[in-house]
């Protein structure tokens, strides 16, 4: 039991469990839309923005979720835009100008005084320093974007499954496009501390893609995906905190030895559903 | 029906009456890699039947694409009548067989932004058991998309773009990979839409099995080369304009058959 229940006496960790399990979940459920998209080059993107944006305002003195906030939404609508035009080479551009932001936050992170946390804390995720604020801020994300993909539970399926006839039929699909953004980008930016700005993507596509293999029903896909996430998330800080290693790292390992599970007990006819073999 | 070509943009009495669901005049459209579709005029009016042929690349697709307003165009005016509601059936290489929905999720999808509820309400559960039950599909609602036939894949898209009860049917190319019974069954099923009033404009490939059954053609090759009946566009001058390859048409059975020339060898 002693296991279990040492991280409880520190009240940052357990403010760092309800992070890691809330954000596992917010990234495999919205990560069911950005793989059925086949975005999944987004959400490493978005990260590496926001990162550059959480090293802005840091060195500016601004709020964390102010100064991140603002700089990935930004970035989130702009790649929005790019994407929705099919230009060709839309993935390159998202690459370039992430990235970008992601070196500029490394010489700002190098060059700042003022900055506490370690870069390799923020590459990889930590689950030390999480406070109150950042576990209320992603209950709130959470409530949010749950209730969103409820009531906005047919236009999202509707426009990720056929953008053009959906919008031909009246679903405001470039609201719906970026409606998904924001809560995209409130989801990275709330779990980024503890998932780490390189192994955020990973938590966005590994449990949708392993629920994928067990279901053909998007409804159950959904709820799959989000209590994988949870679940990976839960398990992946406590491992974290025995093993004194990097939260991002040991959420992402769990999901990968999961989907390895899965693909052993499912074989072709999981590769199937993802598309990779024919039936 | 009065259908309407004209690569010179010509003005048309008839452009814009009271029974035209959809008026293209003088239409170019710009992808961004030079005109797809170039000085198309035609009306689609209430009730009409009308088949667009033309080459792969010869601008059928965009055509649908700028009546349905998903497309704008460069040059010219799409006008559609106030209220006019529109169902489209798109390519089925278009569509991703691996999405993870079922027959009535695709279905039900045509009622999406009406309400902020996942599942679907009592009339809408009614309107699509009643759409699937005309196209013989009602035992196949929990059926994912991908477990169907060529002819059933087809059907429960044209489902979807009946559900908002549509006066403009269009359909891209929606006999492409289906059989010879296929084909006859989803033609026979577009017949009786018709009969009951819907106005369709579909693409095809194919000129014996679908284009010559139809009441009237647009030959197209990124401009429009001819407009009419079956008999007065599947001609070898026209099909030469339009293909740009020799055809010989016959006759068989009161319609024209469009035949290949015979392949003579150089140097043989």
């Amino acid at each position: 039991m002693d296991v279990l229940l040492e991280p409880f006496e520190y009240a940052f960790l357990r403010h760092a469990l309800v992070v890691c399990t809330v954000g596992g979940a917010l990234c495999g459920l919205l990560g069911v839309y950005v793989t059925l998209r086949g975005l999944s080059y987004l959400g490493h993107g978005l990260s590496h923005a926001i990162f550059g944006g959480a090293a802005i305002s840091a060195a500016a003195g601004l709020d964390y979720f102010v100064g991140a906030g603002v700089w990935g939404l930004g970035s989130g609508l702009a790649v929005s835009r790019v994407t929705r035009r099919r230009a060709i080479g839309a993935d390159a551009a998202v690459g370039v100008i992430t990235t970008a932001s992601f070196a500029l936050g490394i010489v700002l992170l190098g060059l700042s005084t003022r900055v506490e946390r370690s870069i390799e804390a923020t590459v990889f995720g930590s689950i030390l320093g999480v406070t109150t604020t950042d576990m209320w801020v992603i209950i709130g994300v959470a409530v949010v974007t749950v209730g969103v993909v409820v009531a906005q539970y047919r236009p999202l399926l509707f426009t990720t499954f056929d953008a053009e006839v959906a919008e031909v039929s009246g679903v405001r699909t470039d609201r719906v496009d970026a409606l998904l953004m924001l809560l995209l980008c409130g989801a990275i930016l709330t779990s980024m501390k503890v998932l780490g700005v390189t192994l955020i993507a990973a938590a966005l596509v590994v449990p949708p893609v392993i629920a994928r293999m067990l279901t053909d029903s998007f409804g159950r896909l959904l709820v799959l995906a989000t209590a994988l996430g949870a679940a990976s998330g839960l398990v992946g800080m406590y491992l974290s905190y025995h093993l004194d290693v990097s939260s991002g790292a040991t959420i992402v390992l769990l999901d990968f030895t999961v989907f390895a599970a899965v693909f052993a007990a499912t074989g072709r006819r999981g590769l199937a559903r993802v598309g990779q073999v024919p039936r | 029906m009065t259908v309407r070509a004209a690569a010179d943009g010509v003005p048309d009495a008839a452009a814009g009456a009271a029974t035209d669901l959809v008026t293209l005049d003088a239409v170019t459209c710009d992808l961004g890699h030079g005109p797809v579709l170039e000085g198309v005029s035609l009306d689609v009016a209430a009730g009409s039947f009308t088949g667009v042929v033309g080459p792969s690349g010869s601008g059928k697709t965009t055509l649908l694409r700028a009546i349905l307003g998903s497309v704008a165009p460069t040059v010219g005016t799409v006008s559609r009548r106030a209220g006019v509601r529109l169902g489209y059936v798109p390519q089925v290489e278009a569509i991703d067989w691996n999405f993870p929905v079922t027959v009535s999720d695709v279905v039900l999808m045509a009622a999406a932004g009406r309400r902020l509820r996942p599942w679907a309400s009592g009339p809408e559960r009614a309107r699509a058991t009643e759409v699937l039950d005309r196209l013989g599909l009602v035992d196949l609602a929990d059926r994912h998309i991908r477990a169907l036939s060529g002819g059933q894949q087809q059907r429960v898209f044209l489902a979807r773009a009946l559900m908002g009860g549509p006066d403009l049917l269009l359909l891209d190319e929606p006999t492409s990979g289906v059989d010879v019974r296929t084909r006859h069954d989803l033609l026979h099923l577009l017949d009786d839409l018709h009969r009951d009033g819907l106005a369709i404009v579909l693409t095809t490939h194919d000129l014996n099995g679908v284009a010559t059954h139809l009441p009237r053609l647009l030959c197209l090759n990124r401009r429009p080369t001819a407009l009419g009946t079956p008999h007065e566009v599947l001609t070898p001058t026209v099909l030469e304009q339009t293909y740009g390859a020799p055809l010989h048409v016959l006759e068989h059975a009161g319609l024209p058959l469009v035949v290949d020339g015979p392949h003579r060898h150089e140097g043989r």
